[in-house]
């Protein structure tokens, strides 16, 4: 049975399954009752500074993305931070620490970007027992229009200003939550590093409106006739999550430096990825909201029944395992060649990967065989794209199939060599450097 | 009060109002919007797709589901009228099992198709219900056209007809349109007035006019109409009813089995229809299928289907048989009729002969049994009644070739009557659109 404990940035937590910052975690009620569920660890709900708490919209905060079968796709949302009052939050906290002790309780805070504001609060978190402290810098909505969350985090200079004070303030190790709200996400993390951030979270939800009613002509979620821009998150923002945790951990800068991903994990599966990509535990909000906290189990067993497959005794075994093979298209192999092959015993003829390749592609797949209705790929003009494999209702039914050496590629005719040549030294490239350039070494 | 299932003989009523009530509801309860929503999701929008080529209307299948998942409605309604004007009743009685619901990809892949036919009574039924007509009339032709029937096919060939700017005179025999699907049909299968509805949401595109009382040889003839009409479609349906050949099938309790459906359909109240303690039925068909359910839901202690060959030869569809069998009737296979005995003059009991094949053909064994009963039901299938004077006949049809075009100038055929078919609602509606553009380019010249 693998060992799903793990020790980030000095937290420790039985396993590396932590609920986000979100309503899910904005009680004691909520968070007793994740941890019966299972879950490692959570992040209380973003306090504010002393004084009357926020308040929330009472009409509808949250919008949805639906897929087929109405299933949560993503999920946005116009709420603020706790609008409880601290004090209450803080004694809560300190509660259900003691109660549970070996799961890991960070808090999550947003104050003004001044040092007294600050200075002011962390010592009232760290009497709590708490492990740690989550910076808000993420949040884009209504906060941030106040000069907080994603409004600091979108201003790396800010950033290590705050970053900085926290550490000076506090002995609890500091997490850094990253708004995706900008362009390039290394950024506010090697502010966060300058700082001295002891790691970093992503990513916080994006900019969205989910869909405009049209009876309305209004967004939704809609308050008496109008709406606003809210935090996206949910599945489809985990391909954003993953690109962006992986910009951090192969940048030289924040190399190294521990990453708690957070973006539409669901299953085990999403948060293997981010672990692979160099997170050293994960968090979840919309899975839980979906679906209530028992998730987890599921996150649990099929993590440590994948690890037990792959011979991974501890996280550690495979953190960051897959961040080496992120790299620049510049350097990807541009003589390996892949066929899509078509498992004629799968098929169940619904053509969609014809009507793809056809009308959208290269032409490379047949409709019919002998009069009668047959899908297959026409080596001589399949590019390899995927998109046949992708809009395939069929697992696994259409698959890759690479070239060996020797083989003759059929569209182009040439031979394939079984050398790695990339753009670099492309003839076609004007900017080729002269001598055979291979990636980098790490 | 109710006779219940053991009174002796023919008779009514054996159920309680209430049973009757629950016997002959919906088969298939509608979709709902939630349900519908859920369907539609699963359908893959295949390229070319299989249900669609399967479809004798050739609906666009992918489309009207697309149409109904992204709460469109109204245009699912539209892509299937477009097609098939009786949409309606086809999403009802069409066999889907054994034609676009079979050819589903999803029946291949996991063994459970879209449910085509239910999606497409959704769509239909909410158009039909806020009275959404899709269809303008072209600008009058002055041409009028003699459709025979107001079946399927003679319906389906009207409404073509008078999109295309035409005067229809429709002329049948019956005192109500609809043809089988007003006569001939299970009750349970289209229930609350259905068929008389789709009439009216399919004349109310106007320059259609239903003529009743009107049956061709004896009040009108092929001659007369192509003289006071500019061209003439026949869709007469099989009207004859074959007999089965057996000594003493004209004794009292041997019954017609599309004169006890149409008996049913008709009935204002089902406590009236009487029916055998003891029920025989004579076919394989759906004809034999719907009589021989009905005649169970009715009340009768035991109904037996006894057909001449085996299973795989049967007519009505594997779905037809599994439901019959689930309502608790019997099928025999391998038996023929050879004699009905009375007792005091009214039917006790059948003698069949057993079957087999051989090198092909049908031959009796020799070997006889007898199933007691009180009432035997004749469903071995129904013929073209005597009306084709001047026309070619094959294969007991009336000839016509791709366009629906008899043998004689002027005048078309589709539905049961003419060859080609397979004696399906949707076939005959596919003939009727068919041969109403055949007889538009005809009248235009264009061919």
């Amino acid at each position: 049975m693998a060992d799903l404990r793990t020790n980030f940035a000095g937290i420790r937590s039985p396993n590396p399954f932590w609920l986000a910052s979100a309503p899910p975690t904005d009680k004691a009620y909520n968070v007793e009752r994740a941890f019966s569920a299972g879950w490692g660890g959570v992040v209380w709900k973003t306090l504010g500074e002393e004084g009357p708490p926020v308040v929330n919209v009472n009409g509808p905060r949250y919008g949805a993305v639906w897929g087929a079968d109405r299933r949560l796709l993503g999920l946005n949302n116009i709420e603020l931070i706790t609008d409880r009052d601290l004090y209450q939050n803080l004694r809560e906290i300190k509660q259900v620490k003691m109660k549970w002790p070996d799961r890991a309780i960070v808090v999550s805070l947003m104050v003004p970007c001044e040092e007294e504001s600050w200075k002011a609060i962390l010592p009232l978190v760290e009497e709590t027992g708490a492990d740690g402290i989550e910076l808000n810098f993420g949040c884009p909505h209504g906060m941030s229009e106040r000069g907080m969350g994603s409004a600091v985090g979108q201003v790396p200079e800010y950033v290590e200003m705050v970053v900085r004070w926290c550490k000076q303030y506090s002995r609890m190790p500091v997490i850094t939550k990253l708004t995706p709200n900008i362009t390039d996400i290394r950024k506010p993390a090697r502010a966060a590093r300058a700082g001295g951030t002891d790691a970093v979270s992503l990513i916080n939800t994006i900019n969205s409106i989910t869909s405009v009613d049209l009876d309305l002509m209004a967004p939704s979620p809609t308050i008496d006739g109008k709406g606003t821009h809210g935090g996206y998150c949910g599945p489809a923002v985990k391909p954003i999550a993953l690109s962006m945790v992986s910009e951090i951990a192969r940048d030289a800068e924040t190399y190294g430096l521990p990453i708690s991903g957070i973006g539409g994990i669901t299953t085990w599966r999403d948060a293997a990825e981010f672990m692979a990509l160099g997170c050293g535990t994960v968090q979840v909000c919309t899975a839980a909201m979906t679906y209530g906290f028992k998730i987890v189990e599921e996150m649990i067993t099929g993590l440590s029944n994948w690890m037990d497959e792959k011979g991974y005794a501890s996280v550690d075994d495979f953190v960051g395992k897959a961040v080496r093979n992120v790299t620049d298209w510049q350097y990807l192999n541009l003589d390996y060649v892949t066929k899509a092959h078509i498992d004629q015993d799968l098929c169940i003829k619904c053509g969609r990967c014809h009507i793809a390749c056809e009308d959208t592609s290269h032409q490379a797949i047949t409709r019919q065989k002998d009069g009668k209705r047959h899908f297959e790929v026409m080596d001589n003009e399949c590019v390899g794209c995927n998109l046949c494999v992708n809009v395939c209702p069929v697992d696994d039914c259409i698959t890759m199939v690479p070239l060996a050496a020797g083989e003759v590629d059929l569209r182009t005719g040439r031979v394939v060599t079984g050398d790695y040549a990339n753009w670099t030294t492309h003839p076609n490239n004007p900017m080729a450097a002269k001598p055979a350039v291979a990636e980098p070494a790490e | 009060m109710a006779q219940g299932v053991l009174k002796e003989g023919i008779a009514a009523a054996r159920l309680a109002p209430e049973e009757l009530k629950a016997n002959f509801a919906d088969l298939h309860a509608p979709l709902d919007r939630h349900e519908a929503q859920v369907e539609a999701d699963r359908c893959y929008f295949c390229y070319d797709a299989p249900c669609m080529n399967a479809c004798p209307t050739a609906i666009d299948i992918p489309m009207f589901i697309r149409q109904i998942a992204t709460d469109n409605p109204m245009g699912a309604a539209q892509t299937i009228f477009e097609q098939n004007i009786l949409g309606g009743m086809c999403a009802r009685v069409c066999p889907t099992e054994t034609l676009c619901e079979e050819a589903c990809v999803r029946e291949e892949a996991e063994g459970k198709p879209v449910r085509i036919g239910l999606l497409q009574r959704y769509a239909t039924d909410l158009a039909m219900r806020e009275e959404r007509q899709f269809f303008t009339r072209a600008e009058p032709t002055g041409k009028t056209i003699a459709v025979i029937g107001a079946g399927p096919a003679g319906l389906a060939c009207a409404h073509r007809l008078a999109v295309k700017g035409h005067e229809v005179v429709v002329y049948d025999a019956r005192p109500k349109p609809g043809g089988l699907n007003e006569y001939g049909i299970a009750s349970y299968k289209a229930v609350d007035g259905f068929a008389q509805a789709e009439v009216d949401y399919v004349t109310a595109i106007g320059g259609i006019e239903i003529v009743h009382g009107q049956e061709l040889g004896r009040d009108i003839t092929l001659e007369r109409l192509r003289q006071t009409h500019d061209a003439v479609f026949l869709g007469i349906g099989l009207g004859g009813v074959n007999a089965l050949r057996a000594e003493g099938e004209d004794t009292e309790g041997v019954v017609d089995a599309v004169d006890f459906i149409a008996t049913l359909r008709q009935a204002d109240d089902l406590a009236e229809i009487p029916v055998g303690r003891h029920v025989v039925v004579i076919g394989g068909g759906m004809t034999a299928v719907d009589a021989a359910v009905q005649a169970k839901l009715l009340g009768a202690e035991e109904v037996t289907m006894v057909y001449r060959r085996g299973r795989e030869a049967m007519n009505a569809s594997r779905f037809e048989q599994e439901l019959a069998a689930a309502k608790g009737v019997t099928i025999r296979h391998w038996l023929a009729p050879r004699r009905v005995l009375t007792d005091g003059g009214k039917v006790a009991a059948v003698e069949l002969e057993y079957m087999r094949e051989e090198d092909g053909r049908l031959v009796g064994t020799g070997e006889t049994t007898r199933l007691a009963c009180d009432q035997v039901f004749k469903a071995i299938g129904q013929r073209l009644n005597g009306h084709g004077d001047g026309l070619e006949i094959t294969g007991g049809k009336i000839a016509v070739d791709e366009q629906g075009r008899t043998s004689m100038p002027m005048v078309w055929a589709g539905g049961d009557c003419a060859s080609g078919g397979d004696d399906l609602t949707v076939t005959a509606v596919a003939q009727g659109r068919d041969a109403a553009e055949s007889i538009d380019r005809f009248l235009r010249g264009i061919s």
